[in-house]
């Protein structure tokens, strides 16, 4: 099955690939970057992967009925980190608040790192899930119909 | 604490809930969850209605960044009116959705169908909302995504609805693109993009940059008046309604439009106003369009055999009026319009939901299987009728004083067409709605039922919010004082805010 080339390169390139995603998600309030192309890097190391190994083994670590989930996970860390500033009296999405009495606005660092993360897991599950609906696709004209 | 957070809640709320109603176990739970939701938000806008009634408008900004900064809520009357609107509207159609997508949405699908009704419901609440002007760009595209997504949900029993879907994506992304091309050259002279700050930049932009002010303009009312549906580019509007599950239909009829009503409300007074020269020669083409669809829309209703096609024809007729009103661009004309929000979306889901009753019951919409329904359904019978009267207009109903307060704004202003004309035009576009409703109600009372059809009994959470909604349409009908005077005062902050000191005083 596959290519043996082809396999054995996406076998090398599949952690750094996530690694960099982490390094993308992470660094982003300091660079270019962010939970959106965090997310889309780490969706895009398992897209890879099912491309090589077939769709079976992809869904064998990350099962469809996840994805729903983590969609809606991430957009819940993301309301909720605004959600908690509220709480606290601050308006929505006024990081300030976590870190109150911090003269590096400390508060900002942590709120805009959690919003990414809700981000990054959206994204990355959202990615999944339209590759996994059109892979997981019956083709529907057979290839000897034409 | 929570209060001081009033105009963003009823946005948020929604928001959050949705991702939630997927992780409920089924749809049912999803369903109870979005109706709560829905009263509770309708709650805290009736509550931000009589914050802004009495204390004038509020302002909010997100994340702490003070105003041009920072995306600034900011609720006047106008919007707190609109989103209540909205809010009520969810709050009857979601518990409706319960029993009728039942019988019309795929089961796997209904935990998603009630996020993206919660969805939509947030997008629309957050155009009002907001007083930003690129947020107002992205809550129309929340609302407008799961909209195609809501359509395309009426597949099960009707392919057409994916076709209907595909259209409205296409002429609807059409719309925001033209919006956001119109933002971007906005942007491009002023720097800015919070609305009061635009309206106090873009006339000195207008001396220097008069064209991409003026293509600026030009793009964004092409935008929005594609989204509300004016005459020449409503053709997205009767197949997406006629195609879209029962409740949807209800929902959007009575609240996307009218939405982006609002929007253009606010693009044409408060971030234009009256200074920017170019404002008459939109009027102009409103007042045309809007008389040129109240005649077409009902003419192409007359004709039609499906009865949700001749609601949804009827629909593109009734945006006429509303522009006809904004085009007076006087504090009666832009009241009459917002009276006529308010009361085109109570009689469009009166007669929506009861569409879909009828539906439920016969699982047809096709004129032919209305006869005799007067027997066979006594119930929704009386409710089509009185969402009938009121879009005829008929004293007693809300309809009537929406036409009334719009004949008499017409009476009062001075326009390219004269306004005796104008008057006579609407009383003849009502004759058209009494030859549309007269279809649906001659064969609903003076016909023999087929025989051999058996009509499935109404459960209470249809026929509940139907009648609600039927008697609400009689309430405001005969008390309109309240609202009138409330749109009134609206549309005064509204058309203020045009002059120049951007509704604050």
């Amino acid at each position: 099955m596959g290519h043996l080339i082809l396999r054995v390169t996406i076998k090398i390139l599949f952690a750094p690939i996530i690694l960099f995603a982490f390094y993308v998600q992470f660094h982003g309030d300091y660079g270019p970057g962010g939970g959106f192309q965090a997310g889309v890097i780490l969706a895009s190391a398992f897209i890879l992967h099912a491309l090589g190994f077939g769709l079976a083994t992809c869904q064998k670590v990350i099962p469809p009925n996840w994805l729903p989930a983590g969609m809606a996970l991430g957009v819940l860390i993301y309301a909720g980190t605004g959600i908690y500033t509220m709480l606290f009296g601050d308006n929505f999405l006024d990081y300030d608040v976590i870190q109150p009495d911090s003269h590096h606005h400390a508060g900002q660092h942590i709120g805009i790192i959690a919003v990414e993360i809700g981000v990054g897991l959206a994204v990355a599950c959202t990615m999944l899930q339209i590759f996994y609906a059109f892979a997981g696709r019956e083709p529907e004209p057979m290839d000897d119909a034409w | 604490m929570l209060m001081d957070d009033l105009p963003v809640l009823p946005v948020l709320l929604p928001l959050i809930a949705a991702p939630i109603a997927v992780l409920l176990p089924n749809g049912r739970a999803a369903g109870a969850w979005a109706t709560l939701i829905a009263w509770l938000s309708f709650y805290l806008a009736m509550q931000l209605t009589s914050i802004v009634a009495t204390a004038g408008t509020v302002e909010y900004a997100m994340g702490g960044w003070a105003s041009p900064l920072g995306i600034l809520y900011r609720v006047d009357l106008a919007g707190a009116i609109v989103m209540t609107l909205v809010a009520g509207m969810a709050s009857v159609t979601f518990p409706y959705a319960m029993s009728s997508s039942a019988a019309e949405i795929v089961p796997s699908q209904s935990k998603a169908f009630f996020a993206m009704f919660l969805i939509c419901f947030s997008g629309l609440m957050g155009v009002v909302a907001t007083g930003d002007a690129f947020n107002v760009f992205v809550f129309l595209e929340i609302s407008s995504l799961s909209t195609y997504t809501l359509v395309a949900l009426g597949a099960k029993r009707d392919r057409r609805a994916l076709t209907a879907a595909f259209n409205y994506l296409v002429l609807g992304t059409i719309g925001a693109t033209f919006f956001v091309i119109g933002l971007g050259l906005l942007y491009q002279v002023t720097g800015t993009l919070n609305m009061i700050d635009i309206h106090e930049k873009v006339q000195a932009a207008e001396e220097d940059y008069g064209r991409v002010v003026r293509a600026g303009y030009a793009f964004i009312m092409t935008g929005l008046a594609l989204k509300l549906a004016m005459f020449p580019l409503h053709r997205w509007l009767p197949n997406a309604y006629t195609f879209a599950p029962s409740s949807v239909t209800a929902f959007l009829a009575s609240t996307s439009t009218k939405v982006a009503i609002y929007a253009m409300l606010r693009f044409l007074f408060t971030v234009f106003g009256f200074s920017f020269g170019f404002a008459d020669v939109a009027l102009a083409v409103f007042l045309i369009l809007g008389l040129v669809g109240m005649f077409s829309g009902s003419l192409i209703a007359i004709f039609r055999r499906d009865v949700k096609m001749i609601l949804a024809y009827s629909s593109v007729a009734q945006i006429g009026y509303m522009l006809l009103g904004i085009s007076f661009a006087t504090v009666d004309g832009v009241g009459a319009a917002l009276v006529h929000v308010v009361n085109h979306a109570v009689m469009k889901a009166t007669l929506f939901l009861a569409v879909g009753a009828v539906f439920f019951s016969l699982g047809s919409h096709r004129l032919s299987a209305y006869k005799g329904l007067g027997k066979t359904m006594p119930v929704t019978t009386a409710v089509i009728i009185v969402g009938g009267l009121s879009l005829i207009g008929v004293p007693l109903t809300n309809g009537f004083i929406s036409k009334w307060a719009l004949v008499g704004a017409a009476y009062d202003s001075v326009l390219a067409v004269p306004s005796l004309a104008i008057v006579l035009m609407i009383v003849a576009s009502s004759l058209l709605a009494v030859a549309y409703v007269g279809r649906i109600v001659w064969a609903m009372l003076l016909e023999d039922p087929v025989p051999g059809v058996q009509a499935k009994p109404v459960p209470a959470l249809m026929m509940v919010p139907m009648v609600l909604m039927a008697l609400l349409c009689l309430y405001l009908g005969v008390n309109a004082d309240g609202l009138v005077d409330l749109c009134r005062q609206a549309a005064e902050v509204l058309l203020d805010s045009g002059l120049g000191y951007g509704g604050v005083r």
